[in-house]
């Protein structure tokens, strides 16, 4: 609910002015926009990347090391994690704005959602850029 | 949070089971939702018998067949009887449609089961409470919106842009499409909707209105517009055959026209 208003308070508001309530906020295709950007980027990485796992598969982590040493896959993998937790994070907000209600919650909801997407993100691409390199 | 079960006073508890009409040959059972403002009761399911035989065939002649012979206090809207007024709507076995162009036949096994539209405040027995629906109609400005001059006669269209209004203009604003849609059940205070939104995009491609850009300006928002999932539950229960989810994907995609 994102009238502030009082149970009682709302019942004297007009029904146009409850529906009007703070007007438009002029935002979300942008969002829209992205998530169908990085879902049409998804499927065009999906089958590298499964390539890429698929050769990983039962290396040890010099292998593994090796195999991404090359700029190719490396990109490929960097450019899958950015895309698709891109599209988490987005998804996960549309999530949340339907079901969670409450204002303060679903403000500390959408706080989360961007703090882990964020940290899951650095993580993998620290991950990744560190096999790569070797160091 | 979403609420997963109704209220404690919302509950459906017994019912009535009315007797069979005397001497009827070929009966229908009806299930019926039935809830009074006034007792302080929970609402509740009374049975009903109709005589097929002295009824014509729709789920409203039998609504208005009990309410004549059997139980005179059973409450519901009607008023044109041939699917132009959209008063009638309700849920009939498990579909929002109009009571007047549904036949009783359709249902294949068991009584019919009638309820009021969902997730809607309930007024008395069938009728819901759509005063936040309408309010939402008048907040999309659904009348043509000009600066230019007034013509000496009417504002021209042609053929073709006429025929884009094809699909949406015949919306009759019953409500099945909007209250049929999960994500008006969750967010009815701030999504218009599938019909508030179908009705803004028909003035949308409105060829003779001026204030396009402004009526996206007033839809772009996570809630009012993106709301809307595809669930495609209001094309599945629009009784006129037209599709809502289509109208708001045309709305969607205008809105990135203009930005990307």
């Amino acid at each position: 609910m994102s009238t502030p208003d009082s149970q009682g308070a709302k019942s004297m508001r007009t029904p146009l002015g409850r529906v009007r309530n703070l007007g438009s906020s002029h935002s979300g295709t942008s969002d829209f926009w992205r998530q169908r950007l990085t879902a049409v980027a998804m499927v065009l990485l999906i089958l590298p990347v499964i390539v890429v796992v698929m050769m990983l598969l039962g290396r040890n982590q010099a292998g593994a090391a090796q195999i991404l040493g090359s700029p190719l896959v490396a990109i490929i993998l960097l450019l899958f994690i950015v895309a698709s937790i891109w599209h988490m994070k987005i998804g996960m907000q549309v999530v949340i704005e339907d079901y969670v209600h409450g204002e303060m919650v679903k403000l500390a909801a959408i706080m989360a959602n961007n703090f882990f997407s964020v940290a899951v993100a650095l993580a993998s691409i620290y991950a990744i850029l560190k096999l790569s390199s070797g160091v | 949070m979403v609420e997963f079960a109704l209220p404690k006073n919302s509950r459906i508890t017994g019912g009535k089971a009315w007797p069979k009409p005397a001497g009827a040959t070929q009966t229908r059972e009806f299930k019926v939702y039935r809830w009074n403002p006034d007792d302080g009761k929970n609402p509740s399911v009374d049975t009903y018998h109709v005589d097929t035989g002295d009824c014509g065939p729709m789920v409203l002649d039998a609504l208005i067949w009990i309410k004549n012979n059997v139980d005179p206090t059973l409450t519901f809207r009607r008023s044109c009887r041939e699917g132009v007024c959209g008063s009638c709507a309700m849920n009939i076995d498990g579909q929002n449609t109009l009571a007047c162009t549904k036949s009783m036949h359709d249902v294949k096994e068991g009584a019919v089961k009638v309820n009021p539209l969902p997730h809607q405040p309930v007024v008395k027995d069938l009728i819901p409470d759509l005063t936040n629906f309408y309010a939402q109609y008048a907040s999309i400005e659904p009348w043509l919106k000009t600066t230019s001059p007034t013509p000496q006669k009417e504002w021209r269209q042609s053929h073709a842009d006429r025929e884009k209004l094809d699909g949406l203009y015949e919306c009759i604003l019953c409500a099945c499409c909007s209250t049929s849609c999960p994500s008006y059940w969750w967010n009815s205070d701030r999504y218009l909707g599938p019909a508030a939104l179908l009705q803004a995009n028909r003035w949308v491609k409105d060829s003779r209105d001026e204030a396009t850009g402004e009526r996206l300006d007033n839809l772009e928002d996570p809630f009012r517009l993106y709301r809307c999932h595809t669930i495609l539950n209001c094309a599945k229960a629009c009784p006129k055959g037209l599709n809502p989810a289509e109208a708001i994907a045309e709305l969607k995609l205008k809105m990135v026209e203009r930005q990307v």
